[in-house]
């Protein structure tokens, strides 16, 4: 069978944090998840904190748990430009769920002086950190 | 007669250990220099990317508003963020950087108020002291983190959306080679995005927005101002650990010109103590010889 990958790259301000071929990847865009194959159109998508998901040359499902950013497809290279990346396997699940409860509590609270936003957000990356380890929350 | 050559000694000891010191911390910066090289690099496809797609953005999302884009009619506060480093040793690294900031700030013909908005401790000190500091951040360490330039980012964007500053430069030390840092200044905001000239001759992308243009274009200038700040911080680290190790590697060289003027000034005086006594033998022998004759 033809070739059916196409170049995935993860970047983060620190570093490259992936660059492979890929068969098939689905990233967490604002309005939905955005799936992507080979020859896909140009694209460019705003993300919100989630799993990006995608499948490497081995067939191999891998989770990576992204924040914020946005994705450019073009010429068959995927680009996910994000503030933070953590692949699935690399996450500390205990303390994902930590600070998710610490979260939690933090808005359970009715206290002005609490940062909501904060807390929501921290919350949101939590959730996806759990999520791309593969463990229930 | 041994005094003289023991306060030689001692001074000789004390430089020597004096150069030791100099000697390992040039060692030190130089392989932190080394790792501020690698972050710089590794941190460039991030920016480029951004950039790539912010030029791009800007010939579709032409008459987008955004209060970050937004030349000011009436600006009457500067802001300056000015990166040095929290310590000194590295020659005239600090300085230099600060230099340029002021002279920048007399410079501007247009007189107006200035704010400082100091990373590193040696710019907060020196503008704690002459006034016009808005904004600290110090103490940040060797490892320049991405959340700290977008906090950084974030502070000045909120200044500016508030109407608190109406421009804001930034100045960091450019680093040519180990010898050469040259302090620069860039503007941040407003942010100038590529004219249509320089976008022409790209070719043009016919992209699917998701969810739209603006929208994207709107998560990204926050990003790309953070990304500015984080590349201005990591060249002024390289260049802060460049200058150090220059400096240092002067230090070391004095050094070792003090320990040799100090051997050579020692051996000359115990070569003449010892002078001394031998004409005093001398003398003396002859002394006895003429009694005896």
């Amino acid at each position: 069978m033809a070739d059916n990958t196409f170049m995935l790259e993860i970047v983060t301000p620190e570093k490259i944090l992936f660059k492979d071929e890929v068969d098939f990847m689905v990233a967490p865009a604002v309005d939905g998840e955005i799936g992507v194959m080979k020859n896909h159109a140009p694209l460019v998508a705003a993300l919100k904190i989630g799993v990006l998901r995608y499948k490497d040359g081995k067939g191999a499902e891998k989770k990576m748990a992204v924040s914020g950013g946005f994705m450019e497809v073009i010429d068959n290279t995927g680009r996910i430009l994000a503030e933070t990346a953590e692949p699935g396997e690399h996450v500390d699940v205990l303390r994902a769920k930590a600070s998710k409860e610490r979260a939690e509590r933090r808005l359970a609270q009715r206290d002005e002086t609490i940062n909501r936003l904060r807390a929501e957000l921290s919350l949101k990356r939590a959730i996806a950190r759990i999520r791309a380890a593969g463990a229930d929350y | 007669m041994a005094g003289g050559t023991r306060e030689f000694k001692r001074r000789i000891r004390s430089v020597t250990n004096t150069q030791q010191i100099t000697k390992a911390m040039k060692m030190v910066s130089a392989a932190k220099l080394r790792r501020a090289q690698e972050a710089a690099e590794a941190s460039r496809p991030y920016t480029e990317t951004l950039q790539g797609t912010l030029a791009r953005l800007s010939g579709v999302a032409f008459d987008i508003k955004h209060p970050l884009l937004e030349k000011r009619e009436d600006v009457r506060k500067i802001g300056y963020v000015v990166i040095t480093a929290d310590g000194g040793l590295c020659g005239g690294y600090n300085a230099n950087l600060i230099k340029a900031t002021t002279m920048a700030m007399e410079e501007d013909t247009r007189k107006l108020e200035n704010g400082i908005v100091a990373v590193g401790r040696k710019v907060r000190d020196f503008f704690r002291k002459r006034g016009g500091l808005d904004a600290e951040f110090v103490n940040l360490g060797d490892k320049i983190s991405y959340a700290d330039a977008r906090e950084i980012g974030q502070y000045i964007m909120n200044a500016y959306e508030n109407e608190e500053i109406d421009e804001v430069y930034v100045v960091y030390a450019k680093f040519i080679n180990v010898l050469r840092q040259v302090p620069t200044i860039v503007k941040l905001l407003p942010i100038e995005t590529p004219t249509a000239e320089q976008t022409e001759g790209q070719r043009v992308i016919d992209y699917i927005y998701e969810p739209s243009a603006d929208e994207i274009l709107l998560t990204l200038l926050p990003r790309y101002v953070g990304s500015l700040i984080y590349n201005a911080m990591l060249e002024s680290k390289a260049s802060e650990h460049g200058a150090r190790m220059t400096a240092m590697g002067n230090a070391t060289e004095n050094a070792g010109e003090i320990i040799d003027n100090l051997t050579l000034a020692m051996n000359k005086a115990r070569q003449a103590a010892i002078t001394d006594e031998i004409l005093d033998i001398v003398g003396g022998a002859e002394a006895l010889n003429k009694g005896g004759k």
